[in-house]
């Protein structure tokens, strides 16, 4: 995770800010390209979803964090897991089944987790990380820890029960939580209006009793922004926020979904407004950046993921003798 | 020793938590101002306040996710689940969190958080109130499953479940709530994972556990009448299952009977009937026997509800037709 810079006003972005938020961008969108390869080369199996189009919002969100803030994320988090600063190469190792894996290659792609940056996952039952999240900001109001639980989920996952009862707990108890709903239209091919009778997720979850934002999940400055806010709101104990960040993804579903649910031109609309391009204009429309500093961004990204790649490669994998290691604390012995 | 029921046992338990660990709370539905549905946490409210006896929402899924991950944020919560009925509504975070995160992290994460609900039948509650769906929870590898079956357990096994770094569920039988025992309350916890011998005997071995222990030990009784010496053996721990105990006391008698108020098909008695197969079969001299819940969504009419659990009476009648057939 990089430092903790407030971007401020859209004027005073700073240099050092603005090449560390594109430089992140620019990090995810390699590794998922790089991932998408591995997966046809068999390297990474079992399912695989892309971030590709969605990296404003893990960027823009996680800049306004705190390393004594908890993460829980979806099974779509090698955004998150980058942004809040898990290396490359053990995300990588852990998609490819290795010992040296974030999770000791017990969890793959969808089961990311790293206790040490308070990344807890890496959750693969539409809207199950919901209630855990509560449970981490409960745990931090009881002992008078001042951190925020921020709770990724997609839109999806506003139509499981606990979205609606995880909300109204955090509410009733006042508890530090911070959800941020990644709306990409589509809970895998179904589209949102096609089955949410009330669509807007800000209003949904002002019934539930949490005041919430749309943003433009599409510009990181903004989702940067809103969730600054909203995290000075919630820290200051005023109660849980949503933000949600209307975003699209630009690959399909998984590895396995041919798309077909998609309008094309929808697609390619939403492709103009890709994050990284646009604030790259962005940077450069403010001096912040030239195509020598592009290209310094664009060649490290490379070298860190030729390096993730390699360590993933040599990682060792995990005896089978320790297969049922980790079950329990203690092993079970009846 | 002091003179209690089983509910005021878990209540002391309770108490002794709240009291000596500032990390453990509770929380349920009405577990605070109603003092719990079947009067447990009573009183726990007054002395302990709203932080740490909390009152939750009909949101079971919810509450004991909350519970998993305050368990993460280093607390020891104690989550009620108002009847194994209703912890259908939470077994998504059971099964795929409570159980999963410590594996699924590589080791990084461990939820110690303990779970307790009612379970079983007798009090004509009808189909959705009174199954005996413990033998399910014991299928999961990542949690423990304990059953007291005696007003001393329902004290000691949850201290015991208190002291593991793991998710532990205590099924507490609906059934023997005002049932008076002696309790050494200043006892520390039990030991999780052991099974009990509760009677001695050398005919045949009547394995059991929760709310039918009494009713085999009531049995016994009636077989000891007619010169049959049961030895009946309460498995405390449903998983693990203390294997060591049970061979020994087939060992022993050569016999045995297992009585479970759960349905036999694909049952813990199932499991323990394979055990014994497995690693007590030339100790035998006759089929392992099971006496279960009749395969019947739990009628209300108490005649027929009676009729479709274990007794006393047919589970001494079981007892005999096997020493008869094998005699």
């Amino acid at each position: 995770m990089s430092a903790r810079v407030a971007t401020g006003e859209a004027g005073t972005l700073s240099r050092e800010c603005g090449l560390a938020l594109l430089r992140q961008m620019v990090l995810i969108r390699r590794f998922e390209e790089k991932s998408a390869e591995l997966y046809t080369v068999g390297k990474i199996r079992g399912f695989l979803h892309l971030y590709i189009g969605e990296e404003a919002v893990a960027v823009g969100a996680m800049q306004a964090l705190t390393a004594d803030d908890n993460v829980v994320a979806t099974y779509r988090e090698h955004g998150q897991a980058l942004a809040r600063g898990i290396p490359a190469g053990a995300v990588m190792a852990e998609m490819f089944g290795k010992a040296n894996g974030c999770s000791r290659g017990r969890g793959g792609s969808m089961h990311l987790f790293d206790v040490s940056r308070r990344f807890f996952g890496g959750h693969a039952i539409v809207g199950g990380g919901l209630p855990v999240a509560v449970g981490l900001a409960l745990a931090d109001a009881m002992q008078g820890r001042r951190a925020v639980t921020a709770c990724f989920f997609g839109d999806g996952a506003v139509a499981e029960g606990e979205f609606h009862e995880s909300l109204n707990l955090a509410a009733l108890w006042r508890l530090p939580a911070l959800f941020l709903c990644e709306n990409n239209l589509y809970a895998m091919g179904t589209a949102l209006e096609r089955h949410q009778a009330q669509p807007d997720v800000v209003r949904k979850a002002e019934a539930d009793g949490v005041p919430g934002e749309a943003v433009d999940g599409m510009d990181v400055l903004a989702v940067e922004g809103a969730t600054r806010s909203a995290w000075a709101a919630v820290a200051g104990g005023a109660g849980p926020r949503l933000i949600e960040a209307r975003t699209y993804r630009f690959r399909a579903h998984s590895m396995y979904d041919p798309d077909l649910y998609r309008p094309k031109d929808e697609i390619e609309r939403w492709k103009t407004r890709d994050p990284i391009p646009r604030f790259t204009a962005t940077l450069r429309e403010r001096g912040l950046l030239d195509d020598a500093g592009l290209a310094a961004i664009e060649s490290s990204v490379a070298v860190e993921i030729d390096g993730a790649v390699a360590e993933a490669e040599a990682g060792p994998w995990e005896p089978v003798e320790d297969l049922l290691k980790d079950v329990y604390t203690l092993p079970e012995t009846r | 020793m002091t003179k209690m029921t089983y509910r005021e046992a878990a209540r002391s338990a309770l108490r002794d938590a709240l009291r000596s660990d500032p990390r453990v709370f509770l929380m349920g539905e009405d577990v605070g101002r109603y003092g719990g549905a079947f009067a447990v946490s009573h009183g726990l409210l007054a002395e302990f306040g709203p932080e740490r006896v909390r009152d939750t929402p009909l949101s079971e899924n919810t509450f004991v996710g909350a519970g998993i991950g305050a368990a993460l944020g280093g607390l020891r919560p104690i989550v009620e689940v108002m009847t194994v009925n209703f912890s259908l509504l939470c077994l998504d975070q059971i099964v795929n969190n409570a159980a999963t995160l410590r594996h699924m992290s590589g080791g990084q994460l461990s939820v110690p958080i303990v779970v307790r609900m009612a379970t079983g039948a007798g009090r004509q509650l009808a189909a959705q109130h009174s199954h005996s769906l413990e033998g399910w929870y014991a299928h999961v590898p990542g949690i423990k499953v304990v059953a007291p079956g005696t007003v001393a357990d329902a004290r000691a096994l949850l201290l015991a479940a208190l002291r593991e770094p793991d998710p532990v569920f205590v099924f507490e039988h609906a059934y023997l709530y005002p049932m008076e025992g002696e309790v050494d309350e200043t006892a520390g916890p039990g030991e999780l994972g052991r099974a009990a011998v509760r009677r001695e005997g050398r005919d045949l071995s009547v394995i059991t556990y929760g709310g039918s222990l009494p009713k085999a030990l009531a049995a016994a009784d009636l077989l000891a009448a007619e010169s049959i010496e049961a030895e009946v053996v309460d498995l405390r721990s449903l998983r693990p299952l203390d294997t060591e105990t049970i061979l020994t006391s087939v060992a022993k008698t050569h016999r045995v009977l297992v009585v479970d108020e759960g349905w036999r098909t694909g049952s813990l008695a199932a499991e323990v009937s394979a055990r014994i197969m497995e690693g007590g079969f030339y100790d035998l001299d006759g089929p392992v026997q099971r006496l279960c819940s009749a395969e019947v969504p739990m009628p209300y009419a108490g005649h027929l509800e009676a009729a479709a659990l274990p007794q006393p009476a047919t589970i001494a009648a079981a007892a005999r037709a096997m020493l008869r057939r094998d005699g």
